[in-house]
């Protein structure tokens, strides 16, 4: 059996699987990314939900009145919209080949999640002195979580976008590869998405609890 | 059960149904099962139990009807290896609806009582059928015992909780440590308490007896050693006991008889025995005070430990565990942790004679 | 390994090693499913094993077998053992080895997340029951309810035994949950549309869905006891405001499609034994196909008929009721449809057909005393004691299992190229059926008479004596009834008799190739014109047996080469989660075993990414 294997194992790194059938018009990855974000929007849902649960059940402060700073919230969150902009075009110049544009827009992208994070550690470390620590109460533990996971996903997408970065530097992303960008793409827009109904969510409506 | 053994497939249903006729026919004899479901005692229980048989025919009826369809199908269609394939029969839309649709009337049938019951049930009665207020009753689940309270009797008791036949009870619960579930299968279906929020339950006793009940969500160590006694008694005795937890709680003032004067006074406690004296003096110096109020009414508010106002009359000790014979509850002051690993109440040293004064005083708080 | 086991020859240990590294290495889904099926029936014995301790103690009453302690211990363990150890990784040995091949694929979408998948499932598996040699298994109930699970009421590293293993389990499901998923949409051959799939392939697809909406709720809520245990935080601490009705209702938005997740399965495996052993299509395929789907959809709005005794109020009670009965019209569609496929066929009496029509009888009547549990105010009478007991092994054993073991006798051949004994299968059927009755029948009386669920042990003379000492003789007949099953593959692998292709006269599939197939499955990958493609085939031929098929040396084939990096991911995310066990001296959070744990898991992906990707994922 293992030698069988070992033979085949050399036809497999040569052959060609482009003419393999797939069911539906799709490749197998991209299903299995969307399926993914499917299975991600449970995660994210029973999340914010147990923020919502919690929200003004708090038994002390800090209160999310007391320490929320909206305005760099909100560069955030236009830091990350823009950057689902950026990623698209990035996949365009990948698609056509362009590689001055793929790496022009896969750069901002990758700076733009930079950012983010960077924000958020900035936001945690403030919030922190401020009194609010992770079991400090209901609200910082639920804001913690909920956020401290969308933020872990950013961090994710930034590496496997910052990964994809150094392949088109070294112009491992030709258009018929474009497909490792798109998958990234996806998940990046689906992060995006999350923070989209955060920033509502837990900033917004909770500025007065 | 020999049927199970000898060929099962055949005798089964028959079986079945035979058995569940038996069980109901036992079950609702109330000697030999007194924690049945199946032979409720309060309003609560046969409200549920009404539903429940209502269910339980309809799904022996099912039960026949399918298992039989299934039996025939298994002798009907016996083939042989080499036999012609059967009709090639894919499906029939119209059988297929109807056994869509019977189900779901017979289903009907079911979901109109339960929704009448779920309502009926939920609704704590305003009066009681004696046409008294319902008695309320504070319930408070504790790892691993029962605490009672009666907010308008002022009285605290543990274990075994006292109500009148024939007034509704309005059970008001919580816990101070796990969930549990307050369950008297004679009188209603369970309640899980919570430490944030009071769940409601309500029942009326319509015979007097002894019920046992238990705990019922499971709440750590000693769960399976969570029980507890329902004593219904006519209203005339129920309010006895009120009465003697009353009196019980004025005469056992918790200040030792200081000067001989003062207990000359009172001829009734220099009547008392002298080992009784002596495990009353063990009571406060091997600190059981500290946990346990003696005082029905009018003790401290939070005690850590079961009141122990009228120990020496109550059925059961240890949670609903053990008859409460002297030797039993001496056994259990002696060794809890033995008779119930993990409880509070940790072993203290208590020489033979002096567990057997204790027993003596505890006796005495009938 | 190879310097410490001694060998006459350098050539047999090479050949020794190779064998161990094929295994641990492969992404064949069919080593990939032998090996789901292997650990997973480990598992299945060590909480058989539990279960038989436990009956032990219940035989008599006031019994001090075991201390309360470890009572607790062999329950919690138990439930979760025969849930995410046993039953879900059997099914998923089904999964793996046959929904490529019944819907003609050469492997999974993803092979080497598959071996992910495996090697998560048994390290996380491992890292729950080596809870036992330290003495300190879970002890909080398979359910966890706050706030006994949690820190306080649960100190010591029993219940974080628990939070890490289920959270490393659901990262084995959740992965497999996506491969499948896309292995079911897109892998399947030329010609077979979605309502030409077998049942089983129907049934694997919706359990999918199921894993991939439930898991994720819970994989929450055991970050947040998590939390509150490691961290301090207080999601279900009332003193800190937080709210044990909220683990109960993430719990069971989880636990209750995990129940369909447990069935789905084992109704999938029915619906390809009746209609091959009656010689007849199965009865109803669409109305078979959406009812499983309805109740995979109805199965997430039903999940409070769990918390009936914590006092919802009458409306939501009056909800949740009335939607549960629902379940009970598309689940007798699916009894009437299988009891529809076998009248008029031609019934062959072999060991398959046996435990599948066990299988509905028993189903029933679990179904049954599962429409009493929707009567909430019933419900309030019966939850948590031993009628729910008897109630969900009629579903769980007289259902997931005797259809997994169904599946076992029909698919062995297949599987090993061997066939089982039909005397001793048989004997095997009857043993258990008696066992299973035995033990479970007499529970609904206990239950019924008043016997609460979880004790340690009861008092004399409240009557459920003699129904606890026939539901222990009844649970070692059973056990007795899984060693005839043991006997049968050991006399069989020694000597039985070799498999043709098809040796079921099967409509499907997998029997159009050798047994046991060959590594790339189909040499030439088959396409399909209908439902029961196969027997199309053999009725166009006008035989009942089609030429025994040749494996071929399988030249011109690519398939996937093996890897060592799912292996590798797999280590590194259980040192992940074991890190927060040992690491709670440190000041922060985590520490070393966690962070290596990371990093392994990093590096492992990156160079997964990077090795020759997965040759149906890629078309470069």
């Amino acid at each position: 059996m293992t030698t069988t294997t070992a033979t085949l194992d050399q036809h497999g790194h040569e052959a060609d699987h482009a003419a393999h059938h797939t069911s539906l018009p799709i490749d197998n990855r991209k299903l299995a990314i969307w399926v993914f974000i499917g299975s991600e929007c449970m995660f994210f849902a029973t999340l914010i939900s147990t923020f919502l649960v919690y929200a003004g059940q708090s038994l002390k402060g800090p209160f999310p009145k007391d320490i929320f700073e909206v305005p760099l919230v909100t560069a955030g969150t236009a830091v990350l919209l823009f950057s689902s902009f950026f990623v698209v075009m990035a996949l365009d110049g990948a698609q056509k080949g362009d590689r001055k544009k793929l790496l022009t827009w896969l750069s901002l992208t990758v700076m733009c999640g930079v950012f983010f994070a960077g924000m958020q550690v900035y936001e945690f470390y403030h919030f922190y002195h401020l009194g609010l620590g992770y079991t400090t109460n209901l609200f910082s533990a639920s804001f913690y979580t909920l956020t401290g996971f969308h933020g872990a996903h950013v961090v994710l997408g930034t590496l496997w976008l910052g990964t994809l970065l150094k392949d088109a530097i070294k112009g491992r992303i030709p258009p018929k590869k474009s497909l490792n960008l798109e998958m990234a793409a996806l998940y990046w827009h689906f992060v995006d998405v999350v923070w989209i109904i955060i920033f509502p969510v837990v900033y917004l409506m909770q500025l007065r609890s | 059960m020999a049927f199970l053994r000898v060929s099962w497939r055949r005798h089964l249903p028959l079986g079945l149904l035979a058995l569940f006729l038996v069980v109901f026919l036992t079950g609702c004899s109330p000697e030999g099962y007194p924690q049945s479901t199946l032979s409720p005692k309060g309003d609560f229980a046969e409200l549920v139990d009404a539903v429940f048989m209502k269910t339980v025919w309809w799904a022996t009826v099912i039960f026949i009807l399918v298992e039989g369809a299934l039996l025939y199908a298994v002798f009907k269609f016996r083939g042989k290896p080499d036999d012609p394939e059967p009709k090639q029969v894919h499906g029939s839309t119209v059988v297929e609806i109807i056994w869509t649709v019977i189900p779901a009337a017979v289903l009907a049938f079911v979901a109109v009582p339960t929704v009448q019951t779920i309502f009926r049930t939920a609704e704590i009665p305003a009066e009681s059928p004696d046409g008294q207020q319902p008695l309320k009753v504070e319930v408070i689940g504790h790892q691993w015992w029962w605490e009672f309270r009666y907010p308008e009797l002022g009285i605290i008791t543990a274990n075994e909780l006292h109500v009148p036949v024939g007034r509704t009870v309005d059970l008001r619960m919580k816990t101070v440590d796990v969930l549990h579930s307050f369950w008297t299968p004679q009188f209603a279906g369970k309640r899980d308490v919570f430490p944030n929020r009071e769940t409601r339950l309500w029942f009326t006793a319509q015979e007097s007896g002894s019920y046992p009940g238990a705990c019922a969500e499971f709440c750590g160590l000693q769960h399976g050693k969570m029980l507890f006694l329902v004593v219904a008694s006519a209203p005339a005795e129920f309010d006895a006991w009120v009465a003697q937890r009353m009196q019980d709680s004025v005469t056992v003032a918790p200040t030792p008889v200081a000067d001989s004067t003062a207990a000359e006074a009172l001829p009734t406690t220099l009547a008392v025995d002298p080992l009784v004296a002596e495990g009353e003096k063990l009571f406060t110096a091997k600190a059981c005070a500290g946990c346990h109020s003696l005082k029905a009414v009018g003790g401290p508010a939070v005690m850590v430990g079961p009141n122990l106002g009228g120990i020496g009359s109550r059925q059961m000790i240890a949670a609903g565990w053990m008859k409460n014979t002297d030797e039993n509850l001496k056994h259990w002051i002696q060794n809890p942790q033995e008779v119930k690993e993990g409880v509070l109440m940790r072993g203290y040293t208590l020489s033979d004679a002096e567990a057997e004064a204790l027993v003596a005083f505890l006796r005495t708080k009938q | 390994m190879a310097t410490t086991v001694l060998e006459p020859t350098r050539t047999a240990s090479l050949a020794r090693r190779s064998v161990i590294v094929d295994w641990l290495t492969t992404v064949d889904h069919k080593k990939i499913g032998i090996m789901y099926g292997a650990w997973a029936f480990i598992f299945f014995i060590i909480g058989g094993i539990e279960a038989l301790i436990i009956r032990t103690q219940l035989a008599r009453p006031e019994a001090t077998l075991v201390s309360p302690d470890f009572y607790n211990q062999l329950f919690t363990m138990h439930g979760t053992t025969m849930i995410f150890l046993a039953v879900m990784p059997l099914s998923a040995m089904f999964f793996n080895f046959f929904v490529p091949l019944l819907i003609g694929a050469r492997d999974v979408a993803f092979p080497r997340l598959n071996a992910m998948s495996l090697w998560v499932f048994v390290l996380g598996g491992l890292f729950l029951n080596a809870s036992f040699l330290f003495g300190t298994a879970p002890n909080g109930g398979w359910f966890g309810y706050a706030p006994l699970s949690g820190r306080q009421y649960s100190p010591g590293p029993h219940m974080d035994f628990w939070v890490l293993g289920l959270q490393i389990l659901g990262i084995a499901s959740l992965a497999a949950g996506v491969n499948f998923f896309t292995t079911i949409l897109n892998m399947r051959a030329r010609g077979m549309t979605l309502m030409r799939m077998p049942m089983f392939v129907w049934t694997t697809l919706i359990t999918q869905v199921l894993v991939l909406l439930s898991f994720p709720v819970i994989t929450v809520a055991l970050i947040l006891l998590m939390a509150d245990r490691l961290f301090g935080s207080g999601f279900f601490v009332t003193a800190m405001g937080g709210d044990p009705m909220l683990w109960q209702h993430l719990f069971w938005v989880f636990g209750h499609p995990e129940v369909y997740i447990l069935i789905l399965p084992a109704f999938g495996i029915i619906s390809e034994i009746l209609p091959v052993f009656s010689r007849k299509p199965l009865f109803g395929y669409s109305a078979m196909v959406f009812s499983s789907a309805f109740i995979a959809f109805l199965g997430f709005g039903v999940w409070s008929h769990h918390m009936f005794s914590t006092g919802m109020g009458p409306l939501a009670d009056s909800f949740f009721s009335l939607a549960t009965m629902l379940i009970a019209i598309p689940t007798g569609v699916k009894i009437f449809n299988w009891i529809g496929t076998i009248w008029g066929g031609s019934l062959q009496f072999k060991t398959p057909l046996y435990f599948a029509l066990g299988f509905i009888a028993m189903f029933i009547m679990g179904g049954l005393s599962g429409v009493m549990h929707a009567v909430a105010p019933a419900d309030l009478q019966q939850t948590d004691t031993y009628f729910v007991v008897a109630h969900f092994h009629y579903v769980l054993f007289g259902g997931s299992i005797l259809a997994l073991t169904a599946g076992a006798y029909y698919w062995w051949p297949k599987m090993f190229g061997k066939m089982l004994s039909e005397r001793l299968g048989k004997l095997h059927f009857w043993t258990t059926m008696i066992g299973f009755n035995l033990t479970f029948f007499p529970m609904h009386f206990a239950g019924l008479l008043g016997m609460p669920r979880r004790v340690y042990t009861y008092p004399s003379g409240l009557g459920f004596d003699v129904y606890n000492m026939m539901a222990t003789v009844g649970a070692f007949f059973l056990a007795g009834s899984i060693l005839v099953f043991i006997w049968n593959v050991i006399v069989t692998w020694r000597s039985g008799e070799r498999a043709p292709a098809d040796p079921w006269n099967g409509a499907t599939l997998e029997w159009t190739i050798p047994s046991p197939p060959p590594m790339w499955n189909f040499t030439d990958e088959p396409v399909v014109a209908g439902k029961d493609p196969v027997w199309t085939l053999k009725r166009e031929a006008g035989t009942r047996t089609l030429p025994e098929p040749v494996a071929g040396d399988g030249r011109g084939i690519h398939m996937p080469g093996p890897s060592w990096w799912p292996l590798v991911v797999s280590i590194g995310i259980l040192s992940f989660f074991v890190g927060f066990m040992f690491d709670k001296p440190w000041a922060f959070p985590f520490g070393p075993v966690t962070i290596v744990g990371f990093l392994l898991t990093t590096f492992g992906t990156f160079k997964w990414a990077y090795e020759a990707p997965d040759a149906h994922a890629t078309n470069h």
